[in-house]
This record gives C-alpha cells, sequence and structure tokens, in this order.
C-alpha cells in the first residue's frame, strides 16, 4: 500500500521470513512457558507464594 | 541452623518517600499549569521558560521520571530487601543513587524550560544529562544485583523479575534512544533520521510506558498487594506466565504509535499484531492482582490502602484493553493525534501510577515511623476526591478526542471540507479542556491532602532507620536441578541465568524490528529533489525544537482524504532523510505543519508568531514575542552543519565555509518580503529584524514540505 517505503526493504533478500519467525519464535517460547508452568510442583508454588507474608517487618 | 542477625535499611527508604510526596506534588502543579495554558494561552504571556511547548515536556519528565521513578525505588528499596532477606548491597551506591537522581530532575527543571532538548518524547534531555542518567542508572544496577547475590532467601519472588526486567530494559532504551552528535555543551543532533528516528523513538517511547511505568509498578504490586491484604498472590502460575509473555510481547509493539505514517507498513502490522496480543499478559497480570483480595473484599471497604490497589489495578485493566484497541489501524486512524491519547495516558498515570503510589506512601510511612496513620478518613476523602477527578479528566477528553477526529474528517457533499478552518474543532473542545483542567486539580488536592496526612503521621511516629531482622544464612546446594525440582523454580534460584533470559527476551522484538531499518543505507536520498536545510533554515529548526512546537504541530500527513484535503500531499518516507532528529509530533493541538511551506507570506507567519490571535482568531497558541527580541546566535552554525555533514548530510565545504554569508542573505531576502506590508514597514521597517531569531523560524516554517513541490515543478 505504502509503496514508496517498500524499497527500503527490497535490499533485503528473505525478508517475508521475518514476521514468520516472529511468530514461530513467540509460539515456541509460550507454549514451553505453559508445559513448565503446568508442570510445576504444587508445593514449590506454595512455598515461593509465601516469601513475601514470611516476615512481620 | 544460626539464625544471623542484620538491618534493613529504612534511611535510604525514607529519602524516596520524601522524594517521591515532594516531585509528586510539583510535577502534578506543572501539569496543572499546562492544563490552564489551554483555557487561557495568555496567563503566562511574555515568559519564554514558562511558553507551553517548554513546560509540557517538563510535567511529563517530571511525572514520569520523577514522581513515579523515586516511587518506584521507594518500593523497590523497601519490597527487595525483605523480599531477600539482606540489607542493600551498598549503602554508599544507595546514596549515589539517590542523589544523583534528584540532581539529574534539578538539571531537567532547569535545562528544559530553557528550551534545551532534544524534541525525542520522553527524552527530551541533552546529552551531558543522559550521560548522567546512564551512570546513575548503572549504580543502581550494581546495588540491586550485589543484593540479589548475596540474598538470604533461596528463590527470588516474582516482584523481583520485574524489577530485573525494568533494570536490563531501561538501560537498553535509553542507550540506544540517545545516541547523538553533540555540537554543544547542550545542544546534539540525534544520529538517526526521519523513519530510523521515529521507529527508534517509538521503540523507545512505547517501551518507557512498558518498562519505566508499568513492569516496575506490577513487580510492586506483586509485593504491596499480598503484603497489605496479608494473602498470598492469587496464581503464582500465572504470575509466571505474565512475566515472560509481558516482558517478551511488550518490546514489539512500539510502532502502533506510527500507524499510517511514513513507516514501513510491515514494521506497522508487526506492532499491530503483538500490541493486540499484550492484552492477554496484562489482563493476566490485572486478575491476578484483583483476585488476590478474593474473599477479602470487606478488608478493602475498611482500607483506603487497598481502595487505592483496587482502583489502580482497575485503571491497569482498563488502559491496558484500551491500548491493544488503539493499536487496531482502523481505531488509531480515528484516535491518533487528537486528546483521546491524552485521556488514555492519564487513566494510566492516574490511575494505576499514582493509585499504587499513593496506597503504598500511606502504608510505608506507617511501617518505617512505627506508627497508625493520622488520619484514614483524610486517606478516604482522598480516594474519593482523586477517583471523581480521575474521571472528570478522562472522559472529557474522550468525547474531545471523538469531537476532533469526526470533525477533522468531515466532508460537504461537494467535496470540501465542513471545518476547513482548524480552529473550528479547536474552539468546539473548549468546554472539554475546562472540565479536565477541573479533574487535575481535584487530584492534586486529593495529593496535597495525602502530603498532609504523611507529614502529620510522620510527627506522631518514631522512625527506625536501622530495622532488625534474624534469619538463617542459606546452605550451599547444588546449582543444578534438585529432584523434584521444577525448571522454573531451579531458575528463580540461578538469578544470573535468569536475567541474561530476561534479557534475551526483550532483546528479540527491537532487534527484528529496528535492525532491518538502521542497515539499509539511509544517505541515499530516496526523493532526488528533497535537499538540505539551509544553514538560516537548520537554525530555524533548532528553535523549533527549542520552543517545543513538536509538542502541538505534526509533521507527518497520512495519507486519508480528509489529511489530503486538509494539509496537502500526505508525507512521504523520502522528505525526512536530513531530519535529526524527526519532527513528527504525537499530537495536533493545533494543525499539521508538513506542507505548511509557501502557504502564508513571510508577514503572515511574523504576525502570527507574535499574536496568534491577530492572524488566527481563537486560536490558543502562546505568542512568542522574545523571537523578535532576541538576537539569532550563529556561534554555532558551522558546528551544527559539520555535525550534519558527520551524519551523512551532503552539505559541501563551500556551504559550510560560507555558512554565515548564505544565512544573512536568506534572512535579508525575508526581511524584503516582510517590509512588502506598509504596516510591518512602519513599525519594524527601521529596525534589524533580519538578524533576529523570528526570521530564521520563518524560514523554516516556509521550506516545510516544499521540496517535493519543486519535483513536480522540475516534471511539468
Amino acid at each position: 500500500m505504502i509503496s514508496f517505503a517498500k524499497h527500503y526493504f527490497e535490499g533485503i533478500k528473505g525478508i517475508e521470513i521475518y514476521p514468520i519467525i516472529s511468530l514461530l519464535l513467540f509460539f515456541t517460547v509460550f507454549v514451553t512457558m505453559v508445559l513448565i508452568v503446568i508442570k510445576m510442583p504444587k508445593k514449590s508454588i506454595e512455598l515461593h507464594s509465601e516469601i513475601p507474608l514470611d516476615s512481620e517487618n | 541452623m544460626e539464625k544471623e542477625q542484620f538491618y534493613y535499611d529504612n534511611k535510604i527508604v525514607k529519602l524516596f518517600l520524601y522524594a517521591t510526596v515532594l516531585w509528586g506534588v510539583v510535577g502534578m502543579l506543572v501539569g496543572l499549569m499546562v492544563a490552564f495554558l489551554f483555557i487561557f494561552p495568555n496567563y503566562l504571556e511574555g515568559i519564554s521558560w514558562l511558553s507551553f511547548g517548554r513546560l509540557r515536556p517538563l510535567h511529563t519528565n517530571a511525572v514520569i521520571f520523577a514522581f513515579v521513578g523515586n516511587g518506584v525505588f521507594l518500593g523497590i528499596y523497601y519490597s527487595m530487601q525483605r523480599l531477600l532477606k539482606a540489607r542493600m548491597f551498598s549503602d554508599t551506591l544507595s546514596k549515589i543513587h539517590f542523589w544523583g537522581w534528584q540532581l539529574i530532575i534539578v538539571a531537567a527543571a532547569i535545562t528544559l524550560p530553557l528550551g534545551l532538548t532534544s524534541s525525542k518524547e520522553y527524552a527530551e534531555l541533552e546529552w551531558p544529562i543522559d550521560i548522567a542518567i546512564t551512570l546513575i542508572w548503572v549504580v543502581m544496577g550494581i546495588n540491586m544485583i550485589g543484593t540479589i547475590l548475596k540474598r538470604r532467601q533461596r528463590h527470588i519472588y516474582v516482584a523481583i523479575w520485574f524489577y530485573i526486567a525494568t533494570l536490563v530494559t531501561v538501560a537498553v532504551l535509553h542507550i540506544f534512544n540517545n545516541l547523538e552528535m553533540p555540537v554543544t555543551a547542550f545542544k546534539s543532533y540525534s544520529i538517526y533520521a526521519g523513519v530510523q528516528d521515529a521507529m527508534v523513538q517509538w521503540w523507545y517511547g512505547h517501551n518507557a510506558v512498558a518498562f519505566f511505568l508499568t513492569t516496575p509498578v506490577l513487580g510492586l504490586m506483586y509485593y504491596f498487594v499480598p503484603k497489605v491484604s496479608n494473602r498470598p498472590i492469587y496464581s503464582y502460575r500465572l504470575s509466571i506466565i505474565h512475566f515472560w509473555s509481558l516482558i517478551f510481547i511488550y518490546i514489539w509493539a512500539g510502532p502502533h504509535h506510527l500507524l499510517y505514517t511514513a513507516l514501513p507498513e510491515w514494521a506497522q502490522n508487526l506492532g499491530t499484531v503483538f500490541s493486540v496480543m499484550l492484552i492477554f499478559p496484562s489482563w493476566g497480570g490485572m486478575i491476578n492482582g484483583l483476585l488476590t483480595l478474593r474473599g477479602a473484599w470487606d478488608k478493602v471497604r475498611e482500607n483506603p490502602i487497598l481502595k487505592f490497589f483496587v482502583v489502580a489495578i482497575t485503571g491497569y485493566g482498563m488502559s491496558t484493553f484500551e491500548g491493544p484497541m488503539l493499536s487496531f489501524k482502523s481505531v488509531n486512524a480515528i484516535a491518533h493525534y487528537t486528546d483521546w491519547i491524552v485521556g488514555h495516558v492519564h487513566i494510566g498515570t492516574l490511575a494505576w501510577n499514582g493509585f499504587m503510589i499513593s496506597g503504598m506512601l500511606y502504608w510505608l510511612v506507617q511501617k518505617l515511623w512505627k506508627t497508625e496513620l493520622y488520619s484514614k478518613k483524610l486517606a478516604n476523602s482522598h480516594f474519593l476526591i482523586a477517583t471523581i477527578g480521575i474521571l472528570l479528566y478522562a472522559i472529557p477528553l474522550y468525547v474531545a478526542g471523538f469531537t476532533q477526529a469526526t470533525m477533522w474528517k468531515e466532508f460537504n457533499p461537494d467535496g470540501t471540507l465542513v471545518y476547513g478552518n482548524f480552529l473550528e474543532t479547536v474552539t468546539k473542545i473548549m468546554p472539554m479542556y475546562m472540565m479536565r483542567a477541573a479533574g487535575g486539580t481535584l487530584y492534586l488536592i486529593g495529593f496535597l491532602m495525602l502530603a498532609y496526612n504523611i507529614i502529620k503521621t510522620i510527627k506522631i511516629g518514631q522512625f527506625v532507620g536501622d530495622e532488625l531482622a534474624e534469619v538463617a544464612p542459606l546452605t550451599p546446594i547444588s546449582s543444578s536441578r534438585l529432584a523434584g525440582e521444577g525448571f522454573h523454580s531451579w531458575l528463580e534460584r540461578r538469578t544470573v541465568l535468569f536475567t541474561i533470559l530476561a534479557t534475551v527476551a526483550i532483546l528479540i522484538g527491537g532487534a527484528v524490528e529496528i535492525v532491518p531499518l538502521i542497515v539499509v543505507p539511509s544517505n541515499i536520498p530516496t526523493i532526488t529533489s528533497v535537499k538540505p536545510y539551509s544553514p538560516l533554515e537548520l537554525e530555524g529548526r533548532d528553535l523549533y525544537i527549542r520552543e517545543g512546537c513538536n509538542n502541538c504541530h505534526s509533521q507527518m500527513i497520512r495519507p486519508f482524504r480528509s489529511e489530503v484535503a486538509r494539509y496537502g500531499e500526505y508525507s512521504k518516507a523520502g522528505e525526512f532523510v536530513y531530519d535529526h532528529p524527526f519532527l513528527w509530533g504525537s499530537k495536533r493541538t493545533g494543525p499539521d505543519l508538513h506542507r505548511e511551506g509557501q502557504k502564508y507570506n513571510d508577514n503572515w507567519h511574523f504576525n502570527h508568531l507574535l499574536d496568534p490571535r491577530s492572524t488566527s482568531p481563537g486560536s490558543i497558541m502562546p505568542s512568542y514575542s522574545w523571537l523578535i527580541l532576541n538576537d539569532l546566535d550563529v556561534s554555532s552554525t558551522a558546528d551544527k552543519m559539520n555535525a550534519m555533514v558527520k551524519l551523512g548530510v551532503p552539505y559541501t565545504q563551500f556551504e559550510v565555509d560560507k555558512a554565515l554569508y548564505l544565512l544573512r542573505n536568506q534572512a535579508s531576502e525575508i526581511m524584503v518580503n516582510l517590509n512588502q506590508d506598509p504596516e510591518f514597514k512602519k513599525a519594524y521597517g527601521d529596525s534589524n529584524i533580519q538578524d533576529k531569531e523570528i526570521v530564521a523560524l520563518i524560514a523554516y516554517l516556509q521550506r516545510l514540505g516544499t521540496d517535493i513541490k519543486a519535483d513536480k515543478t522540475a516534471l511539468k
């Protein structure tokens, strides 16, 4: 659409792959993270979330 | 195991508390002065250092870096010691951080009103102050990392993750956006030009919101909401997802500030997609904060601090819903450049930042001075009055935004604009500006009540500078994962690795978006008729920057029928290749100026700058009377051109050598033009107006956007 700006990118070979790489990257990171979180032992979750509350001051 | 005794450093927390309250009052007061300039454009007339273009950056810098900055450091220094069970790494570094930061604020408060600015929003400070910020940030970083390393708590809690992300990302953003070529002690040019400069600036600008106003405050939320309500965070699992996806996605979203501009469409689309995705982690965080209070709403009714937190988190939810919506190109086409955006950011700052910090201040003053709050009733009144203030501030601006957008875009059946005169769209929304100022006044009154309450509480309390604590030291365990230890639990005790991973997460987005823009050769003009500014125009451009004209005038015509009809041909990327820095602006309180050149004669500009209402009845622009009093400073014109040459602007050696000659010639030509008006001749004919600043500014304004017109003439 904004054709005058296209030449900025025409010089870069395979520029089309950029957004695809970005999406895949995000997808992989996100799915891995969800898996890690699901597999997290319940005991350590309780322990960690109590950290701010375990002292009076 | 035997417990170790040590002391928490409350003295540094106290200093940051004082600074937060003080700068909060100052920053909001300047905001109010700015708000009143919309209604009474004359009330500070003739005082150059209190004109709108200089006060507005002072307001934004004061509330962001002085008020929220000190508030965030206050919360970090308090919570970090407790979460890590350790005194800060070094008292000296703490003090250097505190006093260094205050000195930077004072330097900003002096230089910005003097017009010493780089013009880039929220990064206006000139290069010596930029270096000072970097040094102080490093001092803070060493202090924080040092404390993390000597901790007595094996796992770092989620609040600390957000502090780490803030530390790393702000450093990266600050350095890359402020790469500039110094010309004099307080003047520099951005090393990037035009499109690239815009891209880097809004990568910074958006993420200054993300990593200075959001992530550290989320850290505070994760500590203070559980602490005040005495309940653990709703979901620790959710906080892990919240943290990693938020920092990873946020950094990509910058280009949504540049939709429909001359930025490559590919980058615009990427910005939109990630901005829309951002709603998920943001709302994850909001839900996590609010649901921490599940089953404890009775406490919220009684405790003003929790009330502040609830409205703060709700405000966070509102503005992070609005943000992604505004990133849709169709919505952005309406909202961009209007007062809607000002309303949007103030929901974030007044509710989310202001209320989180207010709640925290009320809580900390009791903890540090070991006493009850002087008046709970007063705190409740503050809450009520400030909440009404926020609504009265934001809602009129939403209405104003829609009014502006619809009026700007409305056509007659014959194809002409219904409101061809921009001023009709300004005078129409004056009632909204009045309500906004009333809302801001209420908010400030509320904050003054807080200041009074805090002072009174301090007077009745007993301050404890070094607070005794007893904790068992950590026993060494294997650095590899233990049996049954989850991956993230392991990561939470491997703090260096954690920091590296967080850094990688924030670098990816910036790198993918910005590197392609930088590596492409930019010094080749893409439009052959686009030429560098003449010496006089260059000086005029620096005056435009000094006076902060870009705070109210954009220089970026979007490719819409309504904008082309109003302003002229839409802006092309190739027109900005010599613009160090870019001056596209982000708000149209006044009209766009990109095609201003040759639209009116020199006399019109002369009269308009001296008394805007003489040429444009109803205008709310300040008058710039000092521009005809001050001689144009040409002592560094050649140095400025040389700096531009180093940045790739093709001035010839002849042009640099003859800079002053060329400058005087062009000024004389303008003087001849001005003298054609008998009234001007009568009043100023015998004076040396050609030596004054106003002539340079006129030269620059008359040049704006004219280069491609020359191209068209050549084609004919």
